[in-house]
């Protein structure tokens, strides 16, 4: 069983048109920059992707968007990324906008092999329309389905050959959830070692969700909103 | 006279509790870290996966892979941890944060919440807002008492796509602190030198006004 890839071009090159992938990161933190570059390159169209944000206008998925690659999104949050805009108010793009905690919620279900889960985000909301409800304890609460990935793309600060991966600070974010929920999972991460050098107590997903792993280069790590506090005199 | 921004976020600031774990959203919400009490200890939550966020890094001493869910760089502190979007998402549906503070576009008097949607215009999502407004035990809005075209935003019913229903419990804003109640919104307090009759012309939904009205104190 061999999971390691050369590159980011070897382990997306079966990502073809209209495939449905999940892309791990919040913002621009800990998404796998390598794998959408990748994807650019390939040139995949019509694709279905569940990410939390749509990157800006030339980093991230907004690479992607660039390029007309993508069919739909699935998000929470797009404030960032004017042609993400552009292209949903002029219909070129559709769009499917969830609450955030619904979002990882649904991929934790596909990870954990339960087709739905109720929450009460968006009750009394246009999130709520057409979905079946439930009262629980006088509460009520919207039935949300487990999606269902062909892909899931993440990044990953530490990963063995085994795809045990560890992930660092907020960079963590979707990454463990959609690493779990993808029929293929493909993690690229800053730093790939031989078996037994990772602790086990450390492991943040275990290796069984991860079909392929690379070490990636030339991370940007853009930072979207540099903030600083003046340093003490 | 109205408050600036920093002085709605210090009033909500004085709603804060020891022990308290809090969701600050973006804008004047986050501005509330800034002005916590001497002496009450309270525990940061941001939903992107942080408990415990720290001040913005010195200079020089950014990380990519550490940020709050504006994007922006913070830190931790000794006591923080970590986790996944689920996890921090589970946190906020079990109950577990004791107080949410966010921005909103419109309340209305039954405390329903818009604040994320302008149909045709303004599609940025929701966010964890409605995740955050389903379940959050106490929310406090942060926000002006009226828009830039000088129309109220406490109104009977919100005109704007909805983020919540029936979950505000309390207002802060430029000119006053406002309770939901079931009869509406009940004034509580007023910005320093601004007359209840200022605030009732502002305040488009039934504004309940008993007795006199205390000045905010800071």
């Amino acid at each position: 069983m061999n999971k390691v890839y050369k590159n980011a071009d070897a382990a997306v090159a079966d990502i073809n048109d209209g495939a449905v992938l999940m892309l791990g990161g919040f913002g621009l933190c800990g998404i796998p920059e390598n794998s959408i570059a990748a994807l650019v390159k390939k040139g995949p169209k019509n694709l279905t992707c569940i990410s939390n944000n749509a990157g800006v206008d030339d980093f991230g998925i907004g690479l992607m968007l660039q390029q007309k690659q993508v069919k739909k999104m699935v998000s929470s949050y797009v404030g960032e990324n004017a042609e993400f805009e552009r292209q949903l108010l002029s219909g070129e793009l559709e769009v499917e906008l969830i609450p955030q905690g619904t979002l990882a919620t649904r991929c934790m279900a596909a990870g954990y092999g339960m087709p739905a889960i109720f929450t009460p985000a968006g009750v009394g909301t246009e999130v709520a329309e057409g979905k079946e409800s439930r009262v629980f304890n006088d509460k009520e609460y919207l039935l949300e389905y487990a999606f269902d990935a062909d892909f899931a793309i993440v990044k990953a600060w530490k990963g063995d050959t085994d795809g045990n991966l560890i992930f660092k600070d907020t960079a963590r974010n979707f990454n463990p959830l959609m690493a779990m929920a993808g029929k293929i999972t493909i993690a690229e991460v800053d730093e790939l070692v031989e078996p037994g050098e990772l602790d086990p107590n450390t492991i943040h997903t275990p290796g069984i969700y991860v079909h392929r792993i690379f070490e990636g280069v030339n991370y940007e790590k853009r930072i979207e909103q540099r903030t600083v506090t003046k340093s003490a005199k | 006279m109205a408050l600036t921004k920093e002085q709605i976020a210090q009033r909500i600031a004085k709603e804060l509790k020891d022990g308290y774990y809090v969701n600050l959203g973006i804008g004047i919400p986050t501005l509330v870290a800034n002005y916590i009490p001497e002496g009450i200890n309270v525990v940061l939550q941001s939903e992107n996966g942080l408990l415990g966020m720290g001040p913005f890094p010195v200079e020089g001493k950014e990380d990519a892979d550490l940020i709050n869910a504006g994007k922006q760089t913070i830190t931790t502190l000794p006591g923080s941890s970590i986790f996944d979007s689920a996890m921090s998402f589970g946190m906020i549906r079990a109950g577990k944060v004791d107080l949410t503070v966010l921005g909103a576009m419109e309340v209305s008097e039954q405390g329903d919440i818009a604040n994320w949607k302008i149909p045709g215009k303004m599609v940025k999502g929701m966010g964890g807002a409605m995740d955050l407004v389903a379940s959050a035990k106490n929310i406090i809005v942060a926000m002006m008492h009226t828009n830039r075209a000088g129309e109220s935003k406490l109104l009977p019913a919100c005109t704007l796509p909805l983020t919540g229903i029936k979950c505000i419990k309390k207002i802060v804003t430029e000119i006053a602190v406002l309770e939901i109640t079931d009869d509406g919104f009940k004034l509580l307090e007023r910005a320093p030198g601004v007359s209840v009759e200022e605030i009732v012309g502002k305040t488009a939904g039934k504004l309940i006004v008993e007795g006199e009205i205390p000045e905010m104190q800071f």
